[in-house]
């Protein structure tokens, strides 16, 4: 190899801070222009920003409204089924963080401090606080049984887990019986935060079963199945996702037969987001398949196995495993298109705040409110993406030094 | 067993199941052809509107939730207003509790399509009867339960007093609603240049009202007062004395099923009547014993009237004790002593010089 | 192969994988057209039971009778709905063409930022793009409109920037270009202007090959343009008169405006297509290796040079594909616009003429049809490039 021309790096301990200092920022002209540049950016910008976040902003109005931002009109003395839900999601993903990786990574670092940063948010309850508390030493617990549990069964375990997640989380919530702990809270109460995360969460779960048919659809050799799936993965991605919430607002009901029993609203918004999502998964799963090396399939041949065994065995365990911070990526994409539904009447995040706005007691605070739903979404959006950015990192790098 | 064999049961399988579901398939077309020939005799869905509801248990209306004075939610999450006592009214004419109702908030824009879609019984959310809505939109009306009339709101101290002031301005509307195309039609014929500036619901319309992005905010008269009582400060709006167009509310049914709709009708009816005849819920029971015939077939004391709709013969009795006549519903939702007080004008019984004009019970 | 298959006794046909692949494509087909007859059929009834109504665009060439805010082209109530519907679809050509441009600008910017050498300058680059890829449109369409432009004061107390420039809650008023009677001859001579351009390029293109010297032929033909373009300018009698604005009554009068909504959705949509913008180019950038650089700085190119004819050919391979995925997604957010009742396509069409008209087939499969068309012909612009620029392998 030949040798590089630009210069190494002296090692750390040899530069003074002021040398440092001028290499990074003040090297030549140009560069302390630039700085200089950034400088007054920040000063000018942040000020001001600063400026009415500790002085002018009226905060006052998340503290009564907090709850229906976060949870809609879920009855509070019930609320804490969500925490249980909110736990069994975290218990999980402690798990499957331990059981896969089983080392201290970034990405799992991104999850345990999650709860933890929440925690430091100054609007919050006691309680809340406790509970979030909570959620990290469910996190935490099942990253260390994950990691030390025997791991036949705690892959077993995980991947249970996961799959019953969705059904029993909505069984949670919805409850059942006229009274008692579990008595039904119907789902045109779900609302807020909550409501967002419902409809993200059931929306990437069930689009990825139906986007890896079409996926496999599309590749398919039989012509009228792979024409079909093109027609709807296009067809689908071609199309706002607002075109096709109001069109399952407004005329879902002209499809199926008058004696059917009416759909409620929180139904109708994630069928929607689902076929939405299964077309932009398809084309993630068909990234994927083209990730497997055609050697694969061929040695399968050799071994004997047919297309269907070839498929389920070999081709996509790998593919799926190859997508997962892709898959991410998308799950964070459609949280943030599930604001959309506030645009049909849905009360979710957005809704809510638009709602409380609504008030004539909390006037012209749209700053603060859409400031926070702002934060709220970046924090969980950010520290999924950092996430998933190790992830993919440590999966790239997994796959070099194997190479 | 191996994969191949594994395919064709599931090959198997999945033609069973198409089959069977061709088959129960199967009936639906010939269903459709023989209902063709009776289709004119309007019976549209299997089961007619009042067996649904009497099913269910309780009548369903499609209403507002951010009109003060005609629906609205309270303090306690509960619905109230002038339009929701329609509601309460039908509830204990069919039930003969006042209580037996869900209301379904739609906004301005879908409230047809959630009609129509069967999600409610009936709508009864300060809508306007016009031809179309009566015919390209599947609806019915039943008797008008408000006379209204667009008006203009502005702020006082920009010393507009007529549309014409209002040229260059710009005016806030919601859209989906015959205000959006009464001011086009008026600004038209009057020749005035303004922008419009449209959103979705009232809601935000007032907000951005609110906010100046306006200079002027047009809905019905009757939202305008509601609506000015609800802003920070109520006295720094005028409601101009135009009068841009005949808005006549009344609750509407889904178009064929004539034997729902006759229902609605004579509850309103029945509320006109009452105040017309002097009934009200406190004198309602003494009124049982009345000697005049017109009193004793509105109350149900003589002739079987509630059958002919379907329902009991104490249908009116209930609706009187339960809800009140036609003044009582009035004086409580926009009455002098509430917060959205708007002079009953045209709205007055016709003994009196206004619209409300019953046929009679007979 | 195909002896091989012969020489073996053909598998029964309950096996055949050809024939169960038929099988299968005839089950699949049958369940599609099955299912979407079933709810085609539903639909047909459901409209001719409940409400009467024949499918049909009749209504299209009815009069609309309500007012739009704003339109390029000539609009008023009397109109029909399909003119209202034209209407849309230019303001949501208009608003994403706005919207592509300012992102392309703001993401080149940021994105050259990202991946420069200075430290601070990087920082401040990823805290930007981090912060408006993780928050959702609609969060920040609402804050931009209702927090930010709906604070703005009334006309009256418009504020007053050099120009005269007004800024009120009513929109941005700027001064702008009033055509005279002269402003169709120099158009013409702007069509010289750009003749001789067309010209000058061509020509040194030519030379280039015969003679291998480069030439900058923008640069050439850009000096062969302009001079045409200001002699033109002052030789006709002022082709373009400006018209300034200013307030009158409730309005101000002359000049350019634009609502408080056109702003806010273009800012927004902007801002946060700028965020992904900018992480194509700095992909685009960085995935030209370092060596090309340092082999055409050893083929004696100047750094100019390396830049124009070895990165950038190169690093636009890899970005414009994206690019043009994103102008795309982009466009289709241009439906979030009635979210603040700016009056694009799809207000005007999915809400205002569906409220009137009450024909929600017709009206949807409408919107699906304009969606679809311009993601077609997206879809059509990219495989064009793509094989433009493909790598030729030989």
């Amino acid at each position: 190899m030949a040798p590089v021309t630009q210069g190494i790096s002296p090692p750390l301990a040899r530069r003074s801070w002021v040398k440092i200092i001028r290499d990074q920022f003040f090297k030549n002209w140009s560069d302390t222009a630039i700085t200089l540049a950034s400088l007054a950016f920040i000063v000018l910008l942040l000020q001001p920003v600063l400026h009415w976040i500790l002085n002018e902003a009226r905060w006052e109005v998340l503290g009564p409204n907090l709850a229906i931002l976060l949870r809609g009109r879920f009855v509070a003395e019930l609320a804490w089924r969500i925490w249980v839900c909110l736990g069994l999601i975290a218990l999980t993903a402690g798990l499957a963080s331990g059981t896969w990786s089983g080392r201290f990574s970034g990405g799992f670092g991104a999850i345990l401090a999650l709860p933890l940063l929440l925690v430091l948010v100054p609007i919050f309850e006691m309680n809340t606080r406790l509970g979030l508390l909570a959620m990290s030493a469910l996190i935490g617990t099942g990253f260390l049984v994950g990691k030390y549990g025997p791991e036949p069964y705690m892959k077993n375990i995980t991947v249970t887990l996961l799959a019953l997640i969705i059904p029993v989380g909505l069984v949670l919530l919805y409850g059942f019986g006229q009274d008692g702990p579990m008595q039904v809270t119907p789902p045109k109460l779900w609302g807020g935060l909550l409501l967002s995360l419902i409809l993200a969460l059931t929306g990437i779960v069930f689009s990825y079963p139906l986007g890896v048919i079409l996926a496999l659809g599309r590749r398919s050799k039989l012509p009228i199945v792979k024409m079909l799936s093109v027609i709807y993965i296009e067809f689908v991605r071609g199309v706002p996702l607002i075109a096709l919430l109001f069109m399952a607002v407004v005329m879902l009901e002209l499809f199926v037969p008058n004696r059917f029993p009416n759909i409620e609203g929180i139904v109708r918004v994630a069928v929607a987001i689902t076929l939405f999502s299964a077309a932009y998964m398809a084309e993630n799963v068909r990234a994927g398949l083209a990730t497997v090396p055609a050697g694969q399939v061929e040695a399968t041949w050799a071994l004997g196995l047919n297309s269907v065994q070839t498929m389920i065995f070999i081709v996509l365990p790998q593919a799926l495993k190859a997508i997962i911070p892709v898959t991410v990526n998308q799950f964070i994409s459609l949280f943030k298109d599930t604001t959309l539904v506030a645009l049909v009447g849905m009360l979710d995040l957005v809704g809510m705040g638009r709602a409380v706005l609504g008030n004539p007691a909390w006037l012209g605070t749209h700053k603060e409110i859409y400031f926070f739903i702002g934060a709220l979404f970046w924090l969980l959006n950010y520290s999924m993406s950092y996430g998933s950015r190790k992830l993919e990192e440590r999966l790239h790098t997994g796959i070099e030094s194997r190479a | 067993m191996n994969f191949r064999n594994l395919s064709v049961v599931a090959f198997a399988v999945i033609l069973g199941i198409v089959l069977a579901a061709c088959a129960d398939a199967a009936p639906a077309p010939a269903e459709m052809e023989s209902s063709e020939p009776v289709e004119s005799e309007a019976m549209p869905s299997a089961r007619s509107t009042l067996e649904q509801v009497m099913e269910r248990g309780n009548v369903i209306c499609v209403g507002n939730a951010a009109a003060p004075g005609f629906g609205f939610v309270g303090e306690d999450g509960s619905f109230s207003g002038f339009d929701t006592d329609f509601c309460r009214a039908l509830a204990a004419a069919i039930f003969g509790d006042s209580e037996a109702y869900e209301i379904r908030p739609a906004t301005a824009s879908e409230r047809f399509s959630v009609l129509t879609a069967g999600e409610g019984d009936v709508l009864i959310r300060n809508t306007t009867a016009t031809m179309t809505r009566d015919t390209d939109l599947g609806g019915d009306f039943a008797p008008t339960t408000f006379y209204d009339g667009q008006g203009i709101m502005v702020r006082a101290a920009d010393g507009i007093s007529s549309l014409e002031d209002l040229a260059g301005g710009s005016v806030c509307v919601a859209t989906g609603t015959t205000t959006e195309l009464n001011l086009a039609d008026v600004m038209a014929a009057r020749g005035i240049e303004y922008e419009p500036v449209v959103f979705e619901g009232n809601d935000e319309t007032i907000e951005a009202y609110e906010a100046g992005r306006c200079d002027a905010f047009t809905t019905d008269k009757s939202g305008l007062t509601g609506r000015r009582a609800v802003l920070a400060d109520p006295t720094a709006h005028i409601i101009l004395d135009e009068t841009l167009s005949k808005e006549p509310l009344a609750p509407m049914v889904r178009h064929g099923d004539s034997q729902w709709e006759d229902i609605v009708r004579w509850v309103v009816y029945a509320t006109f009547l009452a105040e017309e005849l002097g009934v009200n819920s406190e004198n309602v029971d003494n009124m049982m014993e009345s000697a005049d015939p017109n009193i004793r077939r509105l109350v149900g004391a003589d002739g079987e009237f509630g059958t002919k709709i379907g329902l009991d013969n104490d249908w009116s009795y209930n609706v009187i004790k339960m809800v009140g006549n036609y003044a009582e519903i009035y004086d409580r939702n926009l009455g002098p002593d509430t917060d959205f007080y708007i002079p009953r004008g045209l709205n007055r019984s016709w003994v009196d010089g206004g619209l409300l004009y019953s046929p009679p019970i007979r | 192969m195909a002896s091989v298959v012969q020489s073996q006794a053909r598998p029964p046909f309950w096996r055949d994988e050809r024939v169960l692949g038929w099988l299968w494509q005839f089950l699949v087909l049958l369940i599609v057209v099955g299912g979407a007859f079933f709810l085609l059929n539903n639909m047909a009834t459901e409209l001719r039971a409940q409400r009467n109504i024949v499918f049909s665009y009749s209504w299209v060439g009815q009069v609309a009778g309500f007012d739009i805010s704003e339109s390029l082209i000539p609009y008023d109530s009397t109109r029909t709905y399909g003119r209202a519907i034209v209407v849309g679809i230019l303001n949501t050509l208009q608003v994403a063409l706005g919207a592509i441009v300012f992102s392309t600008i703001l993401g080149l910017f940021w994105g050259i930022v990202s991946i420069s050498s200075n430290y601070l300058a990087r920082r401040i680059a990823t805290i930007y793009v981090e912060i408006f890829r993780n928050v959702p449109l609609l969060v920040l369409l609402y804050f931009w409109y209702s927090g930010l432009f709906l604070q703005l004061p009334r006309l009256a107390d418009a504020i007053e920037l050099p120009g005269p420039t007004y800024l009120s809650i009513r929109g941005l008023y700027i001064p702008w270009g009033t055509p005279t009677e002269s402003w169709n001859s120099y158009l013409l001579m702007l069509l010289l202007g750009a003749i001789c351009f067309a010209g000058t390029i061509v020509f040194l293109r030519q030379r280039e090959l015969r003679t291998g010297q480069v030439y900058f032929k923008a640069l050439w033909g850009l000096s062969a343009f302009l001079p045409i373009a200001v002699v033109g300018w002052f030789a006709l009698p002022a082709p373009l008169t400006l018209s300034q604005p200013v307030k009158e009554g409730l309005r101000i009068v002359g000049g350019n405006s634009y609502s408080p909504e056109f702003i806010s959705v273009v800012t927004a949509l902007s801002v946060y297509a700028s965020a992904y913008v900018a992480e194509i180019v700095r992909g685009g950038i960085l995935a030209i290796h370092h060596g090309q650089q340092e082999a055409s700085s050893a083929l004696g190119l100047t750094r100019l040079q390396s830049l124009r004819f070895v990165i950038l050919p190169q690093a636009m391979r890899v970005i414009v594909p994206p690019l043009i995925s994103e102008y795309l997604s982009l466009t289709k957010s241009t439906s979030l616009a009635v979210a603040v009742g700016y009056p694009d396509f799809f207000h005007t069409t999915a809400k205002t003429t569906l409220n009137q008209t009450g024909r929600e087939v017709e009206v949807f499969l409408l919107v699906m049809v304009v969606y679809l068309s311009i993601s077609l012909m997206t879809s059509a612009v990219l495989n064009w490039y793509n094989s433009l620029f493909e790598i030729k392998e030989r």
